[in-house]
């Protein structure tokens, strides 16, 4: 894997980490839209949307309240779609490497928000004079140069990430013991505990939601069986 | 308030997409107060004197120092001072509204949309999956329902701003934010139950043993979190996790 081969994830990662807080907000940083578009980049978007609906899962605990520190799922979802998506079908170890890739970028692509807004505000510190005096170009040269400085933040993290995992996944992928069957259960069960457990967070306070649930359940059981 | 002066529509238009980017230099000091006067910028240069203007320099200075609020809601932080700057109301009410209505529009939107409108759309999608809709057809169907409501929240935010100026009240007493979020959360949990199951449905693939132990562990992890009934974090778990299952198939 060339960096040339890497640009195009990266360019990805850069525009779907700018979602996540800077433009537009859209959601196209969600794991599922993410990692299915990084799988349709590498050439398996349905290996890419496999991965996006467990990271999604995931990602429905940790919302991105106020101020808070949270994991950035744009680059991270790229970054774990592209491994999946570029893998062996059939071989275990895929999924959970692609996972787990996702997971430590979306983490240290988080620790990256923290330090660009720790940036932004030395920034707006040093522009405040000319803020004061009502200067409108000062406005949105600040506004501009987060918006770019993010673009770069999520593009190195996703170029990074896929630097490091890729030549890690394909050393790993031949280690790997075990098969996928039962990968792809013990990934299902881990992610859907922890979609249901921060769904019942969000809504268990609110009348009627236990019921709902398990007339909810109820409907999914007999779809399934 | 109800009889608002005119604003062009490319104004308003100007003012829209500026609030799509009102979070671009957010920092831990002024927060988004730069990106609340760059998205009001438009309407300033307005003021008499226009952009080189004394009344638009202040008000440029006075609107892009500290404020927060949730980014889809700070719009109708940005029509309400708009208007009231455009009207010359005094710089003692612009400041004492700025500084009161930051936790308002920050709680209301957090519990509407971060814990309300996304979480159910994420679920409607997962529905679509496990119903058997290939990748571009579940990146839609999570797009266009998420963004129908994004945007139309946004738009309305900024009209009712401007209609209402400072008053705000009756806008944040409004049924969409005062029964919006019980709503949402009861169709969140009705789908959640049917999303899940269909989801696990169809990565595990055709195999009743392991569906029924995906299954098994999703209800008990999540019964057992309604008993401990703590916030789950649950990304740090999933982390731990898959790094042990890692270990544990690498390990000769």
């Amino acid at each position: 894997m060339t960096p040339m081969d890497l640009l195009p994830f990266a360019l990805l990662g850069g525009v779907l980490g700018l979602d996540v807080v800077s433009f537009p907000q859209a959601m196209v940083s969600r794991p599922l839209v993410a990692a299915t578009l990084a799988g349709a980049l590498a050439g398996d978007a349905e290996r890419g949307l496999v991965l996006g609906v467990v990271l999604e899962m995931v990602a429905l605990g940790t919302l991105p309240f106020g101020a808070s520190r949270y994991p950035e799922w744009g680059s991270a979802s790229v970054v774990g779609g592209a491994l999946y998506a570029t893998g062996t079908h059939g071989m275990s170890g895929q999924l959970a490497f692609g996972m787990l890739a996702a997971l430590i970028t979306a983490w240290a692509s988080g620790e990256s928000m923290d330090w660009l807004r720790k940036l932004n505000a030395r920034w707006a510190r040093a522009a405040r004079p000319l803020l004061e005096q009502g200067d409108g170009h000062s406005v949105a040269a600040l506004q501009m140069r987060g918006l770019t400085a993010d673009l770069a933040r999520g593009s190195v993290v996703t170029l990074v990430a896929l630097a490091v995992l890729w030549p890690a996944f394909t050393v790993l992928s031949a280690r790997w013991s075990g098969d996928a069957d039962t990968e792809r259960t013990l990934l299902a069960g881990l992610t859907s505990a922890l979609g249901g457990a921060t769904i019942w967070m969000l809504v268990r306070g609110t009348t009627g939601s236990r019921l709902l649930i398990l007339a909810g359940t109820a409907v999914g059981m007999v779809l399934i069986l | 308030m109800s009889n608002a002066p005119r604003l062009p529509v490319h104004t308003r238009l100007a003012m829209l997409a500026r609030l799509l980017v009102v979070q671009s230099s957010w920092n831990y000091e002024t927060m988004m107060g730069n990106g609340i006067a760059f998205a009001m910028e438009p309407a300033l240069r307005r003021l008499p004197g226009g952009p080189n203007g004394e009344q638009y320099r202040a008000a440029v200075g006075r609107e892009s120092r500290y404020f927060n609020a949730h980014p889809y809601l700070a719009g109708l932080a940005v029509g309400a001072l708009a208007r009231a700057e455009l009207e010359g109301d005094t710089v003692s009410r612009i400041e004492r509204f700025r500084a009161a209505c930051c936790g308002p529009l920050g709680s209301v939107g957090d519990t509407l949309v971060w814990a309300g409108w996304l979480p159910l759309c994420s679920l409607v999608a997962l529905i679509a999956f496990g119903a058997g809709v290939g990748p571009l057809g579940v990146v839609v169907v999570f797009l266009a329902t998420y963004n129908v409501g994004h945007i139309a929240l946004r738009a309305w935010v900024l009209e009712a701003g401007w209609r209402h100026g400072l008053k705000i009240a009756p806008t944040l007493g409004h049924p969409v934010f005062r029964q919006g979020p019980a709503f949402i959360a009861r169709a969140t949990a009705a789908i959640a139950g049917v999303a899940i199951p269909l989801a696990v449905a169809r990565i595990v693939g055709a195999h009743p043993a392991a569906l029924a132990a995906a299954l098994a562990v999703a209800l008990a992890w999540t019964f057992g979190t309604a008993l401990i009934a703590k916030r789950a974090d649950g990304w740090r778990a999933a982390l731990i996790g898959v790094a042990a299952y890692t270990l544990f198939s690498i390990v000769p």
